[in-house]
């Protein structure tokens, strides 16, 4: 079966068309690249547009989603970029749904005890801040810095690409995954302090149940669960990354802190009403135990989870993230072609599965001596009937080549 | 499949410097920067999940929690805690008249007495607490029928108080003082103690009323309005609330008890959790020698039953505990953290064999490249 077409000779429509096809009828993703103005249909028409400035204009680049000087850069997009680019989408779309929903259920297990009344069970300035101070930094920093595997790595192990082509890291499975941990990590984070507080008091023997020392302690363990959480699914610890989640850690403190501080209490006592909340829970030994064992309770299966993921059956992610720990050298940089002619074409279609891709890129047919072929088409005036070395015009610098007659 | 590909670093400055258009100076080179947070390279702290790391945590969060628990259950089980249902539901139990009998309008109380053994002599402070079970003091209503401002002794709040306090904000045209339904509802049982020593006249056992309330809630964030001085003045031209006996400025003779600062109005004003729960209500010092507390023997607890809660199927009763460095008798902490402890320890075990079988077959097992 033809798994890779080669169209020469076409309209710019025609062009289109075959990108529209293939739309159609492979419900594939599919990415168009050129440099002319003439494939600024295909550009448009695909899912991914990418155009290459130079000899050519800048029409091409114009009406692109991605534009770079050299077609070989592509590579890099995809394999290194577009892989990162997926990666952190999916992290981060996972962890922010399961941050809200954990966030969320905790209200519905209440709502049991509390008459059903919706009397939500975190402290208003709590659930105002959490979604724009507590844990908007480190879900950034993940976004926009993480990564598996490093450029080098990447170049020598394409396979890596393939989970990104699978939707694998975020599809209809994973968000059940995802969802059903938020139902267990809030029944964690609602039913441990409700059975350790439960006809329980302080060490003075005075209140420790009241509403706001619970929702307070709720509200440390949600915060502490889910930072620890980003802590296990970031992979790639910059600077920034460390800064953002302690310092938004620190931040939660001491803004709880702050606001029920006698002095803003003072300005404005119906607004800050948690006043001495956080002095009188938190020096409590009992309250700390609780945090504890909510947070390991909530992080050990996951943990555990993984790593036996991890060691019966690791994706060829997992096995270059180890060997690229191991060998602690850089990858190997690739073989270059020492005596193969540099032709980079400028555009022309082909499939991502493997067919006759190798045939195409070893320039086989393009070789000095061309075993005569059948003519498909008998059409003796045309170049490759003929079968004369078909000569490219470059855009490289070592172009030795002439001008296409 | 491997894909071909060159070199990348070098040859990028070559290119594109050579691909621009016009002369080498003529036109900025739009190359990005080549700094290591442009080009994505900056140095990272780049963790896996090893053996090495997660086997030893797991046993030693087994083995950490394993004797915490242990710690906590028996403290747990050393606090002696005794106490006593006084609803009056059973036709024979002492409080059964009253509670039948309850009605608002009653101008005398209804006293009724319980006698309870205690078998275990009670050492250092004992807390004497009144329970409530079915009482939704989490209500979302009720939780915000209250004015902070109000109690906090501001003047013009004592005049308008808040409309959360609606509908107990005013009553027959005078502002309310304190307002909203938290106070409305304040517990206004009285429960003494006395002691039947072994030569027969009983004594009554010293209860102490202060210190029960946070430090922050009475010095801070209840205060009474106009100062200290003459509380009935300061409170003119306010009503009690609704279901009060009393108004606020009579709930104790000791002026730093009287008017909001009562160490018991303030212990209720600080809303519950949950629908069934324990507020302090007096403290029975320790002695000075070595006499226990509450030496074992018969006691009797003298109610005055002003607080109706059958009509909505709740329960009152009275609770006497000691303290521990984690507070009340609660064993729930310490058989969590030993079942914790364990499954830990059992899961580092299985993660041990896991780790065993299948780490010689992913050592040799080759990337596919």
């Amino acid at each position: 079966m033809c798994q890779t077409v080669i169209c020469c000779r076409v309209t710019p429509l025609q062009k289109a068309q075959v990108v529209k096809v293939v739309k159609k009828y492979k419900q594939a993703v599919t990415l168009a690249i050129g440099d002319g103005a003439n494939d600024v249909s295909m550009i448009k028409t695909a899912h991914i547009g990418v155009g290459i400035s130079g000899q050519e204009g800048m029409q091409a680049v114009l009406s692109s989603d991605f534009s770079f000087a050299q077609f070989r850069y592509l590579q890099r997009l995809l394999l290194v970029h577009g892989r990162w680019s997926y990666l952190r989408m999916s992290k981060f779309l996972r962890y922010f749904f399961l941050k809200n929903f954990t966030f969320t259920f905790v209200h519905f297990w209440y709502a049991f005890f509390c008459g059903y009344s919706a009397q939500p069970v975190y402290d208003d300035w709590f659930s105002t801040c959490y979604n724009l101070v507590y844990t908007a930094l480190p879900v950034l920093a993940l976004s926009l810095f993480d990564q598996d595997v490093n450029g080098r790595w990447s170049f020598y192990y394409p396979k890596l690409y393939i989970p990104g082509q699978q939707n694998m890291y975020f599809n209809k499975k994973s968000f059940l995954l995802c969802m059903m941990q938020s139902c267990y990590n809030s029944l964690v984070l609602f039913f441990v302090p409700y059975g350790a507080l439960h006809d329980t008091v302080r060490q003075d023997g005075r209140d420790i149940t009241d509403y706001q020392t619970f929702a307070l302690l709720l509200q440390t363990c949600l915060i502490i669960v889910v930072n620890t959480q980003m802590f296990l699914d970031t992979w790639y610890w910059t600077g920034i990354n460390h800064f953002f989640l302690w310092g938004s850690m620190a931040a939660y403190f001491a803004l709880t802190f702050t606001l029920s501080s006698n002095g803003l209490f003072f300005i404005f006592p119906t607004m800050f009403q948690f006043l001495g909340t956080g002095r009188n829970s938190l020096n409590q030994p009992n309250t700390w135990l609780i945090i504890f064992l909510a947070c390991l309770l909530c992080i050990l299966p996951v943990v555990a989870l993984r790593f036996i993921f991890l060691q019966t059956s690791p994706t060829i992610n997992d096995k270059v993230r180890y060997k690229m720990r191991r060998d602690e050298v850089p990858a190997i940089s690739p073989r270059r072609p020492a005596t193969r002619r540099v032709s980079t074409r400028s555009s022309y279609a082909f499939s991502h599965s493997q067919g006759y891709g190798d045939l195409v890129t070893s320039q086989k047919f393009l070789g000095k001596k061309t075993p005569r072929r059948p003519l498909l088409f008998g059409q003796k005036e045309h170049p490759l009937g003929e079968n004369q070395p078909q000569l490219f015009r470059t855009i490289t610098e070592e172009s030795e080549e002439q001008q296409s007659p | 499949m491997m894909a071909s590909s060159y070199n990348a670093k070098e040859e990028d400055g070559h290119h594109s410097g050579s691909s621009s258009h016009g002369g080498p100076g003529a036109m900025k080179s739009k190359k990005p920067d080549n700094t290591a947070f442009k080009q994505q390279r900056l140095p990272a702290w780049q963790p896996i999940l090893t053996a090495g790391t997660v086997l030893p945590a797991f046993f030693v969060i087994g083995l950490i929690f394993i004797p915490i628990g242990i710690g906590l259950f028996v403290t747990s089980n050393n606090i002696k805690e005794f106490e006593i249902d006084y609803t009056g539901v059973e036709v024979d139990s002492p409080c059964y008249n009253c509670a039948k009998n309850f009605s608002w309008n009653s101008t005398s109380s209804c006293l009724c007495s319980v006698n309870f053994t205690l078998d275990q002599p009670f050492e250092s402070n004992v807390y004497m607490y009144y329970g409530l079970s079915n009482f939704y003091q989490n209500h979302r209503r009720y939780v915000k029928s209250r004015d902070d401002s109000q109690l906090n002794g501001v003047e013009s709040n004592l005049r308008q108080p808040s409309k959360e306090c609606e509908p107990y904000r005013t009553s027959e045209g005078l502002p309310i003082a304190p307002c909203g339904a938290i106070a409305n509802s304040l517990f206004n049982d009285t429960l003494t103690l006395y002691y039947y020593p072994q030569n027969g006249t009983k004594l009554p056992v010293p209860l102490t009323k202060k210190g029960i309330a946070w430090w922050t809630d009475k010095h801070v964030k209840f205060r009474n309005p106009g100062g200290s001085a003459n509380l009935s003045i300061a409170f003119q031209g306010t009503a009690k609330p609704v279901n009060w006996r009393n108004p606020v400025y009579q709930l104790d003779e000791d002026p730093e008890n009287n008017g909001f600062i009562n160490e018991d109005f303030i212990v209720w004003m600080r809303t519950a959790a949950l629908p069934t729960f324990r507020k302090l209500y007096r403290i029975i010092q320790k002695k000075p020698n070595t006499t226990p507390t509450l030496s074992s023997g018969k006691y009797v607890l003298e109610i005055t039953y002003n607080y109706p809660v059958l009509s909505f199927d709740g329960r009152k009763r009275m609770i006497l505990s000691t303290i521990s460095w984690m507070g009340g008798k609660n064993p729930f902490l310490g058989i969590a953290y030993i079942t914790v402890g364990s499954i830990c320890f059992f899961l580092g075990v299985v993660l041990l064999i896991i780790h065993h079988k299948y780490d010689t077959r992913s050592n040799s097992a080759e990337i596919p490249n």
